[in-house]
């Protein structure tokens, strides 16, 4: 499921997550609170703090009392390892099904990626 | 969920119309609810009767445990923002908020003062020499700074440009995350609003349609794109809710028994994406009016007939 469908809430996680896989929001960092993420992304502050907990249940934030939310140490390669086994399924099953309604083989696709490559 | 105000088998008929009909329903305390519907559906006579305007002709009303018709009590503590609040003539702005100020114990004075300058309300004019955007404005400054633990909103937005409204929604929600408290907003701009709600409470021709979390509601619906006969399979599975065909191929408003994924839906040959808020009330009061029930005449269905008999 890709950041931009399903519920709100999944959605202010996915976009915490990206953050902590792209750097931005380093390891032991303090996550922005469900106050700030409800008037950033116009969201009930409910919704928000679903989003975070969600974080914290999975062990990607964890809470100090008081303080806030924090980027748990090691997060980020979490992230990475959960985000590569689910790469099949989210982005090569869809290239592979509107290859095969183009009638696109499997060896011309893997041309593609390589002449992609090569073009960077 | 601790209720803070609370509708138990509702009825209400006026001579031959029936508003509400045997209505059901809870609003959390710390909660935003929106109250859905077409014109005429009874949210204006909803409100009215959670904050004691009106008497119920059958079924009970409590608000914090009590009958809210004539407690002072109670009503110190509901703060009702009506589409088209009067005041007195005389009033100016400033005399508006006072008198609000007085009657509100939660009343913060400057959260007015900081929405007065945000709306550039001019404090001095009166109140009838104001815009209908202004007087909105004036409407939702009083439901803020009510701080009042129960807060009713019924279209507070006549006349208010986009970027007033857009004000409106960001001062709400900063305001109820300092301070919750349980609003009720009831609105046609249900996109503009989709995301500040927390539940979702939709009547038609005086009755609940649908009353659910705002989150489950999202999982629970989506819209399927694909072949038409594909399309059509998956009906055997799961409630199409409206079907629109082009070509040979169908969209449909489907109403979830289990949750898809994007990888169940491509071994179907469909693709599905989240169905917006606003599609889905509006596909759902269809469907609840093409279902046998409300006897109802067409004209009191259509007529906005919350407005004649206010």
């Amino acid at each position: 499921m890709n950041e931009d469908s399903g519920p709100i809430f999944r959605q202010i996680a996915a976009q915490i997550e990206n953050a902590i896989v792209d750097g931005s929001l380093a390891e032991e960092s303090q996550a922005p609170s469900s106050n700030e993420l409800s008037a950033f992304h116009r969201i009930n502050p409910a919704t928000a703090a679903k989003g975070l907990n969600q974080l914290v249940a999975d062990g990607v934030l964890y809470k100090r009392r008081g303080v806030g939310m924090f980027v748990a140490t090691g997060a980020r390669e979490q992230l990475l390892k959960r985000r590569r086994s689910e790469f099949a399924d989210q982005y090569v099953r869809p290239l592979m099904t509107e290859a095969q309604k183009l009638g696109i083989s499997t060896r011309e696709l893997a041309t593609m990626i390589d002449r992609w490559e090569d073009e960077r | 969920m601790t209720a803070a105000a609370t509708l138990t088998d509702v009825t209400m008929r006026y001579r031959e119309h029936t508003a509400l009909d045997g209505v059901t329903a809870a609003f959390a305390t710390d909660g935003i609810t929106g109250l859905l519907g077409r014109n005429g559906a009874g949210k204006t006579t909803l409100m009215q009767l959670l904050t004691g305007h009106r008497v119920p002709t059958s079924g009970s009303v409590r608000v914090f445990g009590a009958d809210p018709y004539e407690k002072d009590a109670v009503l110190q503590r509901i703060c009702f923002v009506k589409e088209s609040q009067r005041y007195p003539d005389h009033f100016r702005v400033r005399d508006a908020l006072a008198a609000a100020a007085t009657l509100f114990p939660s009343w913060d004075g400057d959260l007015a003062r900081s929405l007065v300058a945000d709306f550039e309300l001019p404090s001095r004019r009166q109140v009838t020499k104001l815009s209908r955007g202004m007087v909105s404005a004036v409407g939702i400054t009083i439901g803020l700074a009510s701080r009042a633990p129960v807060t009713l909103f019924d279209e507070p937005y006549l006349g208010l440009d986009a970027v007033a409204r857009q004000m409106f929604y960001d001062r709400l929600i900063a305001d109820y995350a300092e301070n919750p408290r349980t609003i009720v907003l009831s609105t046609h701009l249900i996109e503009e609003i989709s995301g500040l709600l927390e539940h979702v409470l939709l009547i038609d021709a005086g009755r609940v349609v649908l009353d659910a979390d705002a989150e489950d509601l999202r999982a629970s619906a989506m819209t399927v794109t694909g072949p038409a006969e594909r399309v059509a399979a998956l009906g055997r599975e799961h409630e199409l809710l409206s079907t629109e065909t082009l070509a040979g191929s169908s969209r449909a408003v489907v109403r979830l028994s289990h949750p898809l994924d994007d990888g169940d839906l491509g071994a179907r040959g469909l693709t599905g994406e989240p169905t917006p808020l606003q599609q889905l009330v509006v596909t759902l009061s269809r469907h609840s009016a093409a279902a046998p029930a409300p006897a109802l005449t067409p004209d009191s269905r259509s007529a906005d007939f919350e407005e004649v008999t206010r």
